[in-house]
């Protein structure tokens, strides 16, 4: 016989008692003692098909290897670059995942990528020995040279993204901007001209503070197109 | 210096400040109040103020510091010069030391470390002002921090001091009431999980009475979970909650 | 700051397995039961320079505490008192894992919780310390020296200091003019007064057992362990949980009960040994 004590989408702190039972299952950020299941995070609780995982309202998750990722070059060394991905881990790009030759005795790395530099990048490999590895050979992936970067909670990504991209494709289409969210909070983007820009990240800001209420993706819809209005456009 | 020992149970059974025995002081707490710390909060028991900042999980250098299968706590507890009626030297005092080591061991019971190999997570605790109970402030402090911070854990910790003075157990002693009382135990517990996670008794109990200071311990730790849970919420519920 | 610590001595998984495995049958890896001592020796007097001393093997834990009795000034907010200060130090000797350096956390840490169950229960007499109120009285200082290290620093060193404060006496006053009281060092008289005795009893947890005086190895493995300090009136006048996990509430009631048993053993191994030494002048 199991009890599952939390409805979908309450908001839970850790140690909340969000199911009992043997059969229940806890998913992510929830942990078990004995036949109860706890959260560990503060979060939004997602109860499906008998299994209770949270959806942290804080903290960064793990970087997964396939994130697409933004990140800030902070270091320089003879053979690789070291990468800021707002994770506990630095990132590694080594220069045979960014460029097609390179000789370390000739070539200088920061003539192509340098400290200060934001990067798309995917991350091909993290296991639990060693830093995770980037490469920017792929479609889309680079040395970011226009357009602006802003930070958000990591843990607010899927928002922003949403079910199936309907976010951020309503983001993308009222605004003609082009907008790549990395899974580790940050975005690029891209716009025609500045006003747009600026609605944008202020759009963007409003589903930061909002996640966490229903209908979000209306009112950001809304919130576009009243703001167009007043800018003109 | 006053050395002349308050009346600390008055004739009506009511404390020096008009407390009640059971009665907590007044219970402030705010979370994410600092914007350069990963998890942040500042809890006020009655005039003991605490300020906690939470940074990590992160790499830390040099590597042979690090462990190989989990995170690193470093945990400081660190009084303020203006924080006592006597100046405090910013030196780092053996009690320090010994307040940093028991407030870390009560947050390695209740963090997920395993999750974060080779990284550590600090913990800074600034006693701003310092009127008792400033472990069980800093510690209930530290755990709605890393909360803050997104770090998984199985529970708040939620601490609380009870004490005896003039022969009478009260909850949440104040600073005249350690200095001038014949015992002093601060205790911290994971209430979910019935576990005691910091537990040091500086004075004198019988047997018995120490079973009657756990008891009372209890209902301050159960009341100040509870005003943790509605900290952490406090800034999602500006928004109605959904069901 | 303190670290999570990175140097604990590695125990053998087939140890500590089987460490788990004896204890569900009552008994522990070198034997004994869950709720017995090691065996117990004190010496007295070994450092007959210091005003008093004793050394305490606990196993093979080795623990030597010196009090040397100073002149001083008292506190300013207690005139009417003698001082006591109670400091410990766990000397690189005592295992290859100590390094030089001052009083990690460790030790101040044992230093402190000793000197709060013998400060608490007073039991030393601070105010039969005074010479001249507010101005001079004498100041007790009991270090306590680790010598090896095999777990239970705390019971041995608190053995240790009540043995040492038990046999030590003040030096001899030979003159009072006006502030300055001159004292011959190399002569004693009377012993420090003291109104009671106290010892301490820590408990180490291992897969929800309660054990009774760790020794190094299972102090490591263990969850958690706790030191309860008890005086001749069977009074609690000291606690201290460490380790980095918890104890459920009825688990404390069982270590209360566990520590007051076993106070009476150490009471009487303390007083046969201060009985003999009395009996032999």
């Amino acid at each position: 016989m199991s009890k599952i004590h939390v409805a979908n989408r309450q908001i839970v702190r850790p140690g909340d008692l969000l199911a009992e039972g043997e059969d229940v299952k806890g998913g992510d950020y929830t942990y078990r003692v004995g036949d109860r299941v706890y959260a560990s995070v503060l979060g939004l609780a997602s109860v499906d098909n008998g299994v209770v995982s949270i959806i942290p309202l804080e903290g960064s998750p793990l970087p997964r290897e396939g994130d697409i990722v933004i990140g800030l070059v902070t270091g320089v060394g003879i053979t690789n670059w070291v990468v800021d991905i707002r994770a506990p881990y630095k990132a590694i790009l080594n220069a045979s995942e960014a460029l097609e030759s390179f000789n370390p005795i000739t070539d200088d790395l920061r003539k192509y990528i340098d400290v200060g530099d934001y990067i798309i990048a995917k991350i091909i490999v993290f296991d639990r020995t060693r830093n995770p590895m980037l490469t920017v050979k792929g479609k889309g992936l680079g040395k970011i040279t226009e357009g602006i970067v802003i930070d958000i909670k990591p843990s607010r990504v899927p928002r922003v993204i949403g079910k199936k991209k309907t976010m951020l494709n309503v983001l993308i289409e009222t605004t003609g901007c082009s907008i790549v969210v990395g899974q580790n909070g940050r975005v690029w983007i891209r716009c025609p001209n500045k006003q747009l820009e600026d609605i944008v990240v202020r759009a963007i800001h409003k589903i930061e503070e909002e996640a966490h209420i229903p209908g979000l993706t209306d009112r950001v819809k809304k919130f576009i197109e009243e703001e167009k209005k007043r800018a003109g456009l | 210096m006053s050395s002349e020992k308050p009346v600390l149970i008055r004739e009506d059974g009511l404390r020096h400040d008009g407390r009640k025995p059971d009665q907590l002081r007044p219970i402030r707490m705010e979370v994410g109040v600092l914007s350069n710390a990963d998890g942040s909060a500042i809890v006020e028991y009655g005039g003991t103020k605490v300020i906690v900042a939470v940074y990590g999980p992160r790499e830390v250098h040099p590597k042979h510091l690090t462990l190989p299968d989990r995170a690193l706590i470093r945990c400081r507890y660190h009084m303020a010069p203006f924080s006592t009626i006597d100046r405090k030297s910013p030196v780092p005092s053996r009690r320090e030391i010994e307040l940093s080591k028991v407030i870390r061991e009560a947050l390695e019971a209740t963090i997920f470390t395993e999750l974060y190999p080779r990284t550590t997570i600090d913990v800074f605790i600034e006693v701003l002002q310092a009127d008792g109970g400033t472990r069980t402030a800093g510690l209930t402090a530290a755990s709605l921090a890393v909360a803050d911070a997104g770090i998984p854990m199985r529970d708040l910790v939620a601490a609380v001091a009870v004490g005896k003075v003039d022969g009478v157990l009260v909850l949440d002693i104040d600073e005249v009431e350690d200095e001038f009382g014949e015992a002093d135990m601060p205790i911290a517990m994971m209430p979910s999980l019935n576990q005691v996670v910091l537990l040091q008794l500086n004075g004198v109990l019988s047997r018995d009475e120490f079973k009657k200071a756990i008891e009372l311990a209890r209902k301050g730790i159960d009341e100040i979970y509870r005003l943790e849970k509605e900290a952490l919420t406090k800034k999602y519920l500006k928004y109605p909650e959904t069901v | 700051m303190s670290l999570t610590p990175t140097y604990l001595p590695v125990i053998p998984r087939l140890k500590r397995d089987s460490m788990i495995q004896v204890v569900k049958k009552g008994v522990r890896i070198d034997g004994r039961k869950l709720d017995e001592y090691r065996r117990i020796s004190i010496e007295l007097n070994p450092i007959p320079k210091a005003e008093g001393s004793a050394t305490v093997k606990l196993g093979n834990t080795m623990v030597m505490a010196g009090v040397k009795i100073e002149l001083g000034e008292p506190y300013r907010d207690r005139p009417k008192e003698g001082v006591l200060q109670v400091h410990a130090e766990f000397v690189p000797l005592a295992s290859p894992g100590f390094e030089p350096g001052p009083p990690d956390e460790n030790a101040i840490e044992t230093a402190r919780v000793i000197d709060r169950c013998i400060r608490e229960p007073k039991a030393v007499s601070l105010d039969k310390l005074v010479i001249i109120p507010g101005r001079r009285v004498w100041i007790v200082f009991n270090d306590i020296y680790l010598l090896d290290y095999d777990g239970n620093v705390v019971d041995a060193g608190m053995l240790a200091s009540m043995a040492a404060l038990h046999i030590a006496r003040l030096p001899r006053i030979t003159g009072i003019e006006g502030d300055n009281v001159v004292v011959d060092k190399g002569c004693r008289s009377e012993p420090l007064p003291l109104n009671t005795s106290v010892v301490t009893v820590s408990i180490a947890k291992i897969g929800g057992y309660l054990l009774v005086d760790p020794v190094l190895e299972e102090e490591v493995v263990a969850d958690a362990k706790i030191t309860i300090g008890i005086d001749r009136d069977e009074r609690i006048v000291g606690i201290q949980k460490t380790g980095m996990s918890g104890f459920t509430l009825g688990e404390l009631d069982e270590v209360v009960e566990l520590a007051i048993r076993k106070s009476r053993e150490l009471f009487s191994v303390l007083e046969k040994v201060l009985k003999e030494a009395n009996t032999s002048k």
